[in-house]
């Protein structure tokens, strides 16, 4: 029976990182740029959400909404400054420059509001325990999890069925190629960027939430688990990094399950290191030819 | 531009800063009516809250003692932020000692931080009070005496003892478990005397878990925790985490008492844990603002007065304290001199202060009473007083 809350508990945990690790996995599946900031951008939804409750007493959903729309314009405005110029550089001067925003946007939070934690109002969503079989579930990990699951589906949607989620492959498939035959790279990329921002955000103010404290760092510790989830799927592909997300987050409440708390992020790295020597292309990596 | 003006220039600008250096040597004369005191605090970073309370004590003690002055002379405070860093603290302390000469140093407000600074300090000769760092090595390391390392509270030891007998007597509890950050002195110094005094008192612990600062997620450990039936829950933090691990321990059914020291004390555990999660959990504490005690009363109503109706927790009580025992040495050693204001630090005997009457023992360590408060709807309510054996 403990196990069972225990594979509760990591589900809760993993489908917050799988929905930082959704745009993680887009942005490299598209530019093959690993964006370290993107951590840093889950950060500030979590922000932006905290302050559209408190200061402009919005409820929830309007909350997420903006968080998703202000992160979606960094993302972009990010892109355009940081990575465009950069973009036929090589890929280690882009993933150099990553860590360096990442860095700017952690501690230039710092400098605005502080290094001081916040926390998230306990009244914003509707909190109750609900009891099954002596397990304990709370409404909000299963609204996460719910949140989390339609939000891939939208972004598989997006990126199989619309115009631009076929400019989307089509970039990633050859961006020459595509701009012959007239897709708009640069938009295309911006798109790309907005899209995998709003969902950091969108998890950022989840975060908050559900873990109540926030604070300028938060986004380190979730952004580099979200890449080990992203990577554990096989960067790149969608369905991937939502049960890299999942796996993940169920193999740490197991770890800490067997009386290992101390080693759980231990165990996260050790997962990362033994996936690239053993299947780099990732869980999901063989059977997809084609990688959004 | 001919040569003429040129000397013109040249001469007035060298009058001017002739003017400027004779005016130097002024200020650095009513300097010595100064007397500057360093504080290397958390002011900002995962503790800051700590670090700003008593920084408010410090200032609200500085602002008094200052209507008279020690022998005509102002008590001038020169604060350093650590950061909540142990790294931050030691070059602070570097800072302070090497550029402001002060003549003593307050800080830091945590255990870590302090004992990143007690080497500098002890090697140069300038006297450290910590007003909250609880750990016994701050003073006694190996069983040695840190000459130059004071405090204004109590040391883990008691606070630990002063819990495991409240839970035992009072919460008739049988079972304990013990659930601590790995990565802090303090904690572990609490647990580690929780558990001892627990057991003598005839409990049992049944299950010790450990996490690291900055984890949000406990409940996995949690988990294991409430499977084990214990009948009190030991939880020696921070309020950053024991928020969360409180908040967290009660989603998942958790509905035991939970007990903690003075880590706890922060608005900010209230916000993080919610008022309903927080019902039936304890802390040990140095003092408490609800505490009937005329000149506590007093006290509080100037700190309200100075902060925006704000009530000072045991962290700026402390801070006000020791403002209290550092200018009282001063007095006493007649003179700036840090090595002589060390030896009136450590001779310090029945000194009345807002946190209790202060009396050092041979470790440099106060011996003074807990006090017990209990957590109804977020607020602390002042249960009772603890003396010490």
């Amino acid at each position: 029976m403990e196990y069972i809350q225990q594979l509760i508990n990591g589900i809760s945990l993993g489908s917050i990182y799988a929905l930082i690790a959704l745009g993680y996995t887009m942005v490299y599946g598209i530019v093959k740029l690993i964006n370290f900031a993107h951590g840093d951008v889950f950060m500030v939804g979590a922000f932006v959400g905290f302050y559209s409750i408190t200061v402009l007493k919005l409820p929830f959903f309007p909350a997420l909404i903006l968080a998703m729309t202000v992160c979606a314009l960094f993302g972009m405005m990010i892109e355009r400054i940081a990575y465009k110029p950069l973009r036929n550089a090589t890929r280690i001067a882009a993933l150099i420059t990553a860590i360096g925003v990442s860095l700017f946007i952690e501690y230039g939070m710092i400098y605005v509001r502080g290094a001081q934690p916040e926390a998230y109002p306990g009244t914003v969503l509707p909190k109750e325990t609900i009891e099954l079989f002596g397990l304990s579930v709370s409404s909000q990990s299963l609204f996460i999890l719910g949140i989390s699951v339609l939000l891939m589906i939208l972004l598989q949607f997006i990126v199989h069925r619309t115009k631009i989620g076929k400019a989307m492959r089509a970039v990633s498939h050859d961006a020459e190629a595509a701009k012959l035959m007239g897709i708009n790279v640069d938009n295309t990329i911006s798109a790309t960027f907005a899209i995998g921002s709003a969902l950091a955000g969108a998890a950022g103010v989840i975060f908050g939430v559900y873990y109540i404290k926030i604070e300028p760092l938060m986004g380190i510790i979730p952004g580099l688990k979200a890449f080990v989830a992203a990577v554990l799927g096989g960067i790149g592909i969608i369905p991937g990094a939502m049960v890299g997300g999942l796996v993940l987050g169920v193999i740490e409440s197991l770890v800490s399950a067997m009386g290992f708390s101390l080693w759980r992020d231990g165990v996260a790295f050790i997962v990362l290191i033994l996936i690239l020597i053993f299947r780099p292309s990732g869980l999901f990596g063989k059977n997809m030819r084609e990688k959004v | 531009m001919n040569k003429k003006k040129f000397a013109g220039i040249f001469l007035s600008l060298s009058l001017l800063t002739g003017i400027a250096a004779g005016c130097g040597a002024q200020t650095g004369g009513s300097a010595e009516d100064t007397i500057k005191i360093g504080a290397n605090l958390e002011l900002s970073g995962g503790v800051a809250s700590y670090g700003q309370s008593v920084s408010e004590g410090l200032e609200l003690a500085l602002e008094e003692i200052n209507k008279e002055g020690i022998d005509g002379k102002k008590l001038q405070l020169v604060k350093v932020d650590n950061k909540s860093e142990a790294a931050e603290a030691t070059s602070g302390a570097l800072k302070l000692v090497s550029q402001d000469k002060v003549a003593a140093v307050v800080g830091a407000a945590t255990s870590t931080n302090t004992l990143a600074q007690v080497e500098i300090l002890a090697k140069n000769k300038v006297a450290l009070i910590t007003p909250t760092g609880t750990n016994p090595a701050i003073t006694n390391k190996d069983g040695k005496v840190n000459e130059y390392a004071f405090r204004t509270c109590f040391i883990d030891p008691f606070q630990g003892t002063v819990a495991a007998n409240f839970a035992a007597d009072e919460l008739k509890a049988k079972t304990a478990a013990v659930y601590i950050d790995s990565a802090s002195d303090y904690s572990k110094g609490l647990a580690a005397a929780f558990k001892e005094s627990f057991t003598k008192a005839g409990g049992k612990i049944v299950i010790e878990e450990a996490y690291i600062a900055k984890d949000t997620d406990f409940r996995a450990t949690l988990t294991r925790i409430k499977s084990s039936k214990p009948d009190f829950v030991f939880l020696p933090g921070y309020y950053e985490e024991v928020g969360l691990i409180i908040k967290q321990g009660r989603e998942l059914g958790i509905d035991v008492p939970f007990m903690g020291g003075d880590g706890w004390d922060s608005p900010k555990l209230a916000e993080i844990a919610g008022g309903d999660a927080l019902n039936n959990t304890f802390i040990t504490n140095h003092y408490s603002a609800g505490d009937p005690d005329e000149k506590i009363q007093k006290f509080v109503n100037a700190f309200k007065a100075k902060y925006k109706d704000k009530s000072p927790d045991a962290f700026a009580a402390l801070g006000y304290d020791t403002a209290y025992y550092l200018a009282d040495a001063i007095k006493r050693a007649g003179s700036a001199d840090p090595v002589k204001i060390q030896k009136a630090l450590a001779d310090t005997k029945d000194l009345a202060l807002i946190s209790g009457k202060l009396t050092l023992d041979k470790n440099h360590d106060p011996v003074k009473s807990a006090a017990i408060l209990e957590y109804k709807d977020g607020q602390q309510q002042f249960k009772t007083n603890v003396e010490p054996e």
